[in-house]
């Protein structure tokens, strides 16, 4: 069976740290960021290297700053 | 592999679609609407129609929606798009025309015109936006707002002796005769968006073919003046608005046409 491996980039300062990709992502790779970008939003971030590329966190994202990357193994 | 092989520019499988600005929307942090938004602005890519493609913005929150939407757009008066979309559809015939309203916008101040240019069987895409209340202006009940709800006008929940039922205004246009194609919708969960974006671009299509009026409504939340964070928002959603807007096709004919008719 094919394995993909993935890693997502978030557009930080477009990011307002809602939260709703963070609750999207089945394999719990994202967390908000301690840290704040200009407008004071915890951004969201990868907090483990577990991502498989699936896209969820960017189809629920409002403001359209998730871009996701996808290799197959 | 580290991530620093993963991110390049061959393994990119889902981005920003250029149909969308790079202004910030200006919305809330979760709300519906960016969703919505990027969902149509996917559609017009993958359909190629951004230079036929012109969108009416409404007023209520999404009022400035033409700051986000790399098409040409119109602002109409408040409730007033589908008279609009009229007016630009029937001078341009060749162009694909939608209106994006709200509940306060498309079924208070506005409930006249969708009826009519429904009944009209207009050949534009209604994208409508139902999140039980007026966000722009703070969170007052709207015709949309469930019974019970706390609302800023109805902070004990809407009364319906004295205020009225929710009104199912997609219910309503389904009935009519030159609507061809009503879908429920919502855009919470990844399942949810995928069957969106299909009802999106069925829209189009139907605008394209010349079919009547098709009205997209999507479920929506304004966890602002819901007063709750975006996730519980989409929760208390589906708890308690999809029970009175249940989620589906409620029509899909082709509006009648003259041609059909038993001339009398
Ligand atoms: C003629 C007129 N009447 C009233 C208003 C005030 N007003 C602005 S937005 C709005 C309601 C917006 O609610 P909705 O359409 O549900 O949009 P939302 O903000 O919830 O997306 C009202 C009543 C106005 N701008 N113009
Ligand atoms: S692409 Fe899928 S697995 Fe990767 S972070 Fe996004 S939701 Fe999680
Ligand atoms: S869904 Fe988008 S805006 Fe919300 S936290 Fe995630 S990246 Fe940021
Ligand atoms: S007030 Fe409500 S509808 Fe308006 S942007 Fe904020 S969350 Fe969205
Ligand atoms: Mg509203």
């Amino acid at each position: 069976m094919a394995k993909f491996k993935g890693a997502v980039v978030v557009d930080t300062e477009r990011c307002k740290g809602c939260g709703l990709c963070v609750a999207a992502c089945p394999s719990k790779v994202l967390g908000l960021a301690s840290q704040v970008n200009a407008k004071g939003y915890n951004y969201a971030e990868m907090v483990t290297e577990d991502c498989v590329g699936c896209c969820s966190c960017g189809y629920v994202c409002p403001d359209a700053c998730i871009s996701v990357y996808k290799v197959t193994l | 592999m580290t991530k620093q092989d993963i991110i390049k520019p061959e393994n990119l499988v889902y981005g920003k679609t250029k149909v969308l600005t790079d202004n910030i929307m200006h919305y809330c942090p979760g709300c519906s609407h960016g969703v919505i938004h990027k969902l149509i602005a996917e559609v017009i890519e993958e359909m190629g129609i951004q230079e036929k493609t012109i969108g009416i913005a409404p007023v209520g929150c999404s009022v400035f929606a033409y700051n986000y939407f790399d098409i040409d757009m119109q602002e109409a008066a408040h409730g007033r798009a589908p008279a609009l979309a009229t007016a630009v559809k029937r001078l341009m015939p060749d162009k694909v025309v939608f209106t994006y309203q709200g509940d306060g916008d498309l079924a208070a101040i506005g409930t006249a015109e969708t009826i009519h240019a429904c009944n009209r069987g207009e050949n534009i895409v209604i994208f409508f936006v139902n999140n039980g209340i007026y966000g722009m202006t703070g969170g007052q009940m709207a015709p949309t707002t469930l019974e019970g709800m706390k609302t800023a006008t109805c902070p004990y929940g809407r009364n319906t002796d004295m205020y009225g039922f929710p009104l199912r205004i997609s219910d309503l246009l389904k009935e009519i005769d030159g609507t061809c194609y009503v879908t429920r919708q919502s855009v919470h969960k990844t399942a949810s968006i995928v069957r969106a974006k299909k009802a999106i671009r069925k829209a189009f299509q139907n605008s394209i073919d010349g079919k009547g009026t098709s009205v997209v409504e999507f479920v929506s939340h304004c966890n602002t003046n819901w007063k709750m964070t975006p996730v519980q928002s989409n929760a208390w959603m589906e708890e308690h608005m999809f029970a009175k807007y249940p989620l589906g096709d409620l029509k899909d004919t082709p509006k009648k046409r003259f041609d059909e008719i038993n001339h009398l």
